[in-house]
């Protein structure tokens, strides 16, 4: 069993190992040396799908084939970001980043590398190799401003391992919350760093502790949102696979500020890495007294239980998710009263995201000050994004607070692909709004962000190019709504029925300029009169694409055309004549037969039978193929 | 919900016994039923009303609470699935890089819709939320398996690995 003493003592010599792997050095004094090399792959569930098992495979075969066990540990780590060139090997010291990794590349990774001590400049990752030189990952477009603080331990140490949980700092901070610090203490601590909850609303999460606290109760639950819906986002995911003992440390610290003895970790069931994962850190973490009875010594008590979702977004709503914790239907309920006064089973509740939770521990080591010193006059810290769609890195950033869209598409992200025109990014996913390129250099803030129409929500981030239509998007993020409305109230149960239709009519063609006015009207009712935070928010991409895209809007419902050429039923697919070779491809992909031509001769569409779905688009080389 | 398919209740002893493990160990755990019902689905592959009522009599519940419940959160199904499990998947990122096309070409291929289960009990589709891998989109799922950054013209090469 761990006390606050060999606890240090186990920190210090475990980071003296895990060393390497934070120099660049090779013989740097400062790090013992128990490996020559430290290969870190990435084992992500984003990696996992692009093929990192056969990775792993490869350069296990071809280490044990060159007898190099005692020269070189493999790890499987967390995150590193940048999902799109995945999988993904950093070999330290010097972090050599390998991306887009094949199986067949890794026995020269070994022998040219390990063996060799010549990092394969060809493998590299591009951005990291100009001419003769390799420059550090971290100084790349995509790396140099980011601030790495929730995803510190994500693709560092192994999830799985709590000695190397604890090598970087794990568990250090509820020692000093424990041993050091009174209740009060914490609380102010995290009042004063600014932190504001990561998972949508904002809210000041001291103020939150604070109003827990100051409850009076026997029993008070700490409780952690893992429910994470936004269809976009996945740094709590990450986080999680990452570093599962974050959670459970910062959940343990909550506890100790707010008195209260049992958490709930609330975790969707489409998450089974991250599930097993945080499985396995609450038994390990029992097994070495940092949860149950006496944590560290210290006469703490505190433990934690898993409770898996069902596929419900609306429970991530907290008084929804609270009430699927009891295992009933999740419906959210009026507020007051909050969580705080009467949460789980009736008790108070602290109730805060993973992500916030991830903030904790750096907070209480580092201070409020530090925290505080990074971002904007209400936002402060740094902020987790998930950044897809038509941005050429994909991927997981952590950026400070105040930083611009611009700077987060156009570095971070390296632009648009394809030489494509930047349209807008969607912040906040369904509930949120999208920022055209007009306020590209409005600082990313809580505040900002609400005041031009968006909202921070979890982070998720998506970027849409010229090809992407305003209607179409804002009626995918409406039907997501429509289908995940719990059914409760009637505003958003109708109300977002009614105006999917709506939108449907100017997809479809039937729309009329008279839409328009009943669209505004109906999204101001659902704003207003929905019970929670799934309703009140659900017409805002509605409300933003068309106060920054109305002339969009108006070719739908007026002119029933599709600027971006998306809206079916808006199109006609035609071959131009001209650029026609004749090369019966179209013809034979198409699957209703509709189109026509005789080999080497031009070819034609018959508008009766296509079905529009663009696989002669697709298929034709000469690009003879259009819709408008 | 799929509606397709109406196959008759078939539980075998051994998945009853299972069952009733899994509620005995749940009786006294506060707030249970959700647990219950997922490993219950783990056992018979879906939660029929005949699976519903075994869980209500060992709970002590009333049976429409548990109904109340199953059709309240898209993972419970009342039907059974079909042998091979086709989930496109529709989070942002993958919708923005063409999965509504990927979706409408695998239901005009197998003729069912999300949720549905083809007659002959071979392939099921669902339109699924976001799995979180958005590097790779767009992206189909078929019995686990990922396949990411595909395109229509691959649809076809992809399902017959599943013949």
């Amino acid at each position: 069993m761990l006390t606050v003493e060999n606890l240090k003592k186990l920190r210090d010599e475990q980071r003296l190992k895990m060393g390497i792997r934070f120099s660049l050095e090779k013989n740097d004094p400062a790090v013992m040396m128990d490996y020559k090399y430290n290969v870190l792959v990435c084992g992500d569930t984003g990696c996992l799908t692009s093929g990192c098992k056969a990775i792993i495979d490869a350069l296990n075969e071809s280490v044990t084939k060159h007898k190099l066990e005692k020269d070189v540990n493999i790890l499987t780590v967390g995150c590193f970001g940048i999902c799109s060139l995945g999988p993904i090997v950093i070999v330290y010291p010097g972090g050599y980043f390998y991306g887009e990794c094949k199986a067949e590349e890794m026995e020269r990774v070994v022998t040219e590398h390990l063996m060799g001590d010549t990092p394969v400049k060809e493998l590299l990752y591009k951005e990291t190799v100009s001419g003769e030189e390799i420059i550090p990952f971290a100084q790349t477009g995509f790396y140099k401003k980011q601030e790495r603080n929730a995803l510190r331990n994500c693709g560092i140490i192994e999830p799985d391992n709590l000695n190397e949980y604890i090598g970087n700092d794990g568990y250090m901070a509820l020692a000093k919350a424990l041993s050091e610090m009174t209740r009060d203490e914490v609380i102010k601590t995290v009042r004063d760093s600014g932190l504001r909850g990561r998972g949508g609303g904002g809210f000041p999460t001291g103020l939150k502790w604070e109003f827990t606290r100051k409850v009076q109760s026997e029993q008070k639950y700490v409780a952690c949102n893992a429910d994470e819906g936004d269809p976009g986002a996945f740094m709590d995911r990450a986080i999680i696979e990452g570093a599962p003992h974050v959670v459970v440390e910062a959940m343990a610290i909550a506890g100790y500020a707010v008195g209260a003895d049992h958490g709930y970790i609330y975790i969707r069931a489409e998450y089974p890495v991250a599930v097993k994962r945080l499985e396995r850190a609450i038994k390990n973490a029992r097994e070495r007294g940092l949860l149950g009875k006496n944590i560290l010594g210290t006469g703490y008590n505190f433990d934690i239980e898993i409770r898996l979702g069902a596929g419900a977004f609306v429970c991530g709503e907290e008084t929804a998710l609270i009430a699927s914790i009891e295992g009933k239907r999740g419906e959210p309920r009026p507020r007051p009263p909050y969580p705080a006064v009467k949460g789980i089973f009736g008790k108070p509740t602290l109730l805060n995201n993973v992500e916030t939770y991830a903030n904790i521990p750096p907070i209480i080591l580092r201070g409020a000050d530090w925290f505080a010193s990074m971002g904007t006059k209400k936002s402060k810290g740094s902020k987790v994004f998930a950044i897809g769609g038509k941005v050429t890195n994909t991927g997981l950033i952590e950026v400070p607070m105040g930083i611009t869209l611009r700077e987060v598409v156009e570095e971070i992200g390296g632009g648009v692909p394809g030489g494509k025109k930047f349209k807008a990014a969607q912040t906040g996913g369904p509930s949120g709004g999208c920022i055209p390129d007009i306020h590209y250099d409005v600082p990313i803030d809580y505040d900002n962000l609400v005041e031009i129409g968006s909202m921070m929500g979890s982070g998720g981030l998506i970027v849409m190019d010229e090809d992407n239509c305003m209607v179409d998007m804002a009626r995918f993020f409406l039907d997501f709504t429509v289908d995940e409305s719990c059914g409760k109230c009637a505003p958003c149960r109708i109300g977002t029925k009614r105006l999917l239709e709506l939108l449907d009519k100017l997809i479809e063609g039937k729309g009329e300029a008279a839409d328009l006015d009943k669209i505004e009207e109906l999204c101001q009712h659902i704003n207003v009169s929905s019970l929670c935070a799934l309703g009140q928010t659900a017409s805002n991409p509605v409300i933003s694409m068309m106060k920054y895209f109305r002339d969009e809007y108006v070719a739908h419902a007026v002119d029933h055309k599709c600027p971006s050429g998306v809206c079916k039923d808006l199109l006609t697919y035609f071959i131009i004549a001209e650029k026609c070779i004749g090369c019966t491809l179209c013809a034979r992909v198409c699957p209703t037969n509709a189109i026509s031509g005789k080999v080497k001769e031009k070819h034609i569409i018959d508008p009766d039978k296509c079905i529009k779905c663009g696989v002669c688009v697709e298929k034709c080389k000469p690009g003879a193929i259009i819709r408008k | 919900m799929g509606t397709a398919v109406k196959i008759p209740f078939k539980g075998t002893a051994q998945q009853k016994s299972e069952l009733y493990k899994v509620i005995e160990e749940n009786a006294n755990v506060r707030g249970a039923l959700m647990t219950v019902l997922q490993k219950a689905q783990d056992i018979y592959g879906y939660l029929p009303i005949q699976v519903q009522e075994m869980i209500a009599d060992g709970l002590g519940l009333p049976l429409e609470d548990i109904y109340g419940v199953v059709t309240f959160y898209a993972q419970f199904s009342l039907y059974p699935r079909g042998r091979n499990i086709v989930s496109v998947c529709m989070g942002t990122a993958c919708y923005v890089k063409g999965a509504g096309d990927l979706y409408n070409d695998l239901c005009e291929r197998l003729k069912i819709k999300d949720g549905e289960c083809t007659p002959d009990g071979k392939w099921s589709l669902d339109a699924c939320r976001c799995v979180g891998a958005c590097g790779l989109a767009p992206l189909i799922i078929i019995n686990g398996d990922p396949y990411g950054r595909i395109s229509v013209s691959d649809i076809a090469e992809i399902l017959k690995k599943y013949d």
